[in-house]
């Protein structure tokens, strides 16, 4: 008796959920192709969609001193954001037409490849298998790092070639630490690693004397001092032993949204060769310089048509954001607190190594 | 008589028990001081605890909560901590990037979360339940804003789809099997036909709109929040679910319950959250946004479902199957006896496991911060990439370890509330 029951019921239970199934399952399709009939939309050019959108999609990362962050207000600032900033000023004459979104290195490269942003700008160091293997087209360089070492200034020393037989803490796993064990080899040196799992770490191990120096981009290195009870104690030695440059980038396959991320970078860069500030822009309009009045849309050329962007798009970007100079003043410069020095990153006419093509 | 020398003819009044009887002492004597082992060991522990908050409360008590940076902190006393970043962040920390005009929406969703889950905990509110039915509604509608009629015709159309159920079964003498096709094809045809409709005209003659919040908006407590309560309110049923279809006769049934709960426990929940972050944009068709937060709930549901399912099987387990047999003699249904015989008692033995899944399902919302969701952990990083804050480790993971474990401690608390309640001592 009671076994019929107990086999009963369950057996009706069978019926409903068979019914159950064939309905979720249902459910499910539908949903399927309800997503499938409005995905179909997006097939134009990306800066079409931008541009129909009303706001640039970029991509930045979690918090790097410098290149991105948000201040106390919540606002998006720094180095990359102002980049991002500059596109949407001279696409939509607006540099908070922007829709930051956070990308952790892990998911960065899958969230420009699926659409969820459209550039990133997010400190990314070009490198040949990323352009290639990873299907995306960097656009220049934004800023030329590399990695450096901090040391103690009792400990005395002045240059890296003086490090050897020192302890050194490094971050396991990247390319950092590869470029150390290349660095001292290639030097004749020898060392004592110290590994760590991130520059939080390495700092709290550099300060606590467990290591003589340590090691990472020298741009973070810049930051950290700043900070540091006594950054007089500590010294970011002048050597820089790794090449990374850092720049935006797009997908694969959509040039001409490439050429406007490529050519507003450009226009940053030459607009502080040409000395032109946000703060002066408006006095050019009478410049015997043809390249500026092409540049800024002021003379009868329209040359941003050519990308579909509005005539005086570079001039929007400037005057908004400012030129390449104004930007690493505010977030890496003496004004930003990081206090990083011009260096490689300055232009060709001042020492540097920026140098953008011609705007013709 | 005169034998007697004396007689006392007045009670001795009641003097004190000797010094080293008296309260505090013998405490002291009887639990710190009862022999040399545990002598030794009391002072070894009090020297322990000495030497963690030797440093540590001179560090929290005179921390400075007035500088504007780092920088100022470190020239007024270097030594102490630097709260002046709760200070200056703390929104971000409690809401994200959520408007500020617009506080007033999460607090009001946390507050009617208590009222909404206070008829499923405390029998006398029991009538109020319709409430912990809307509730999810009028969350949704009011941390996301837009407008109220999208959210109104989805319980429009719950709502009339039961209708159409029990006016088939009851009215109409329809087979259940018929009803219920009835009622799934109605709710299809509802969407199809008339919730756009529906949605369109009462946009247009009561328009209650709200500020609309994107989800790149969300962030620190309110995001944990959010993820959390999510996944326990909804992994709760689903795991009750999986645990009975897994001691279900049916092969089909248990051979799915197994397959989902074997799955999913073997994967650790940072590969599922990649998945939900990183796979499905590959999956779906591109352009499509599929909500990244709803991605994220969808993930840590059906994880911590399958941990639910094991801890309320543990439950059913323990049960004698006599009250299984006693409930088929009674007459009642394989769901009634559930409801009324089996899950009663299942779940009370099942209390300290089912909380321990949800604190530990809360806590690991803090994992949302590698797939970029800026949860309090991920803002920290954030909050550090600010050079004025550049360098700023303990002070913010000691508040946020604060609040998660009042939120930790509120939940275990509450529990053990109710294994006092439900204690029946006869198990």
């Amino acid at each position: 008796m009671i076994l019929t029951i107990m086999v009963g019921t369950p057996a009706r239970c069978w019926e409903g959920f068979y019914k159950e199934v064939i309905m979720k399952k249902s459910l499910f399709l539908s949903v399927a192709a309800i997503v499938g009939l409005t995905a179909g939309v997006a097939a134009a050019g990306t800066l079409d969609d931008t541009i129909a959108r009303g706001h640039v999609k970029c991509g930045v990362s979690t918090g790097s001193p410098g290149f991105s962050g948000v201040d106390d207000s919540g606002k998006n600032v720094g180095f990359d954001v102002d980049y991002c900033r500059a596109l949407a000023a001279a696409i939509f004459n607006d540099p908070m037409a922007v829709k930051f979104t956070p990308l952790s290195s892990s998911v960065r490269f899958t969230a420009l490849a699926s659409g969820e942003v459209d550039i990133l700008a997010r400190n990314t160091t070009w490198t040949y298998s990323r352009d290639t293997d990873l299907k995306q087209t960097f656009l220049g360089v934004t800023y030329y790092d590399g990695q450096g070492f901090m040391a103690k200034t009792s400990l005395g020393v002045s240059s890296t070639l003086e490090l050897d037989g020192a302890t050194i803490c490094i971050q396991v796993g990247t390319t950092t630490e590869l470029n150390l064990a290349d660095y001292f080899k290639a030097n004749g040196m020898s060392y004592e690693p110290l590994p760590t799992s991130d520059n939080a770490e390495s700092k709290q191990q550099y300060l606590a004397g467990a290591c003589d120096a340590y090691t990472t981009d020298a741009s973070a290195l810049h930051g950290t001092r700043i900070n540091m009870e006594n950054p007089s104690d500590h010294i970011v030695l002048p050597e820089i032993v790794s090449k990374e440059p850092l720049g935006p980038l797009v997908r694969h396959g959509d040039d001409e949204w490439a050429d406007v991320g490529r050519w507003v970078l450009n226009a940053l860069v030459i607009a502080e060769e040409k000395g032109i500030t946000s703060a002066n822009i408006d006095s050019f309009s009478d410049t015997k310089d043809a390249e500026i009045h092409r540049l800024l849309g002021t003379g009868d050329d329209d040359m941003m048509a050519m990308m579909g962007m509005p005539k005086d798009g570079m001039y929007n970007a400037i005057k908004h954001v400012g030129n390449y100079g104004e930007i690493f003043e505010r977030n890496l410069g003496a004004s930003s607190g990081i206090n990083i020095e011009r260096g490689v990153n300055n232009s060709w006419t001042n020492g540097g190594i920026l140098y953008s093509p011609p705007f013709r | 008589m005169s034998n007697i020398s004396f007689v006392r003819e007045k009670e001795i009044p009641q003097s004190p028990p000797p010094i080293t009887e008296s309260n505090a002492i013998r405490w002291v004597r009887q639990n710190l001081f009862s022999g040399w082992l545990n002598s030794l060991l009391t002072i070894l522990s009090v020297y322990f605890i000495y030497v963690c908050l030797r440093d540590f409360i001179p560090w929290a008590y005179g921390g400075i909560w007035t500088a504007n940076s780092i920088r100022e902190c470190l020239d007024i006393n270097p030594d102490v901590a630097c709260f002046s970043v709760i200070g200056a962040r703390w929104r971000q920390l409690l809401f994200g990037f959520y408007p500020t005009e617009e506080y007033w929406r999460p607090i009001l969703t946390f507050v009617l979360l208590f009222i909404s889950i206070a008829p499923v905990l405390i029998p006398r509110f029991a009538r109020f339940f319709w409430f912990s039915l809307i509730y999810p509604g009028i969350a949704v509608w009011l941390l996301w804003g837009g407008s109220i009629w999208p959210v109104f015709s989805i319980y429009l159309a719950i709502s009339l789809t039961g209708l159409v159920f029990f006016l088939a079964k009851n009215k109409f003498k329809l087979s259940s099997g018929f009803s219920f096709t009835a009622a799934i094809l109605f709710f299809f045809l509802y969407f199809i036909f008339i919730a756009g409709p529906f949605i369109a005209l009462f946009k247009y003659i009561l328009p209650i709109n709200l500020v609309l919040i994107e989800s790149l908006q969300f962030g620190g407590f309110l995001l944990s929040m959010i993820v959390g309560f999510s996944g326990i309110a909804a992994s709760f049923p689903i795991g009750i679910l999986l645990a009975l279809g897994r001691q279900s006769d049916l092969p089909l049934v248990k051979m799915i319950c197994v397959g989902f709960i074997e799955f999913i426990r073997g994967v650790p929940l940072i590969t599922l959250l990649f998945v939900a972050s990183v796979l499905l944009n590959y999956f779906l068709p591109p352009g499509t946004s599929f909500d990244i937060i709803i991605r994220v709930i969808i993930m840590v549901t059906i994880f911590s479902a399958a941990y639910m399912a094991e801890v309320i099987r543990g439950g059913l387990a323990a049960l004698p199957v006599g009250q299984h047999e006693a409930s088929a003699a009674l007459g009642l249904s394989y769901w009634q006896s559930q409801r009324l015989i089996i899950m009663p008692q299942a779940l009370k033995i099942s209390i300290p496991g089912i909380v321990n899944t949800f604190i530990g399902l809360f806590k690991d919302t803090t994992l949302v911060s590698i797939i970029s969701l800026l949860d309090p952990v991920g803002l920290a990083s954030l909050i550090r990439a600010d050079q004025k804050w550049n360098g700023i480790y303990w002070e913010l993971y000691v508040a946020i370890g604060l609040m998660f474990f009042i939120c930790c401690f509120g939940m275990s608390q509450y529990s053990q509330y109710l294994e006092r309640k439900l204690k029946t001592d006869n198990s």
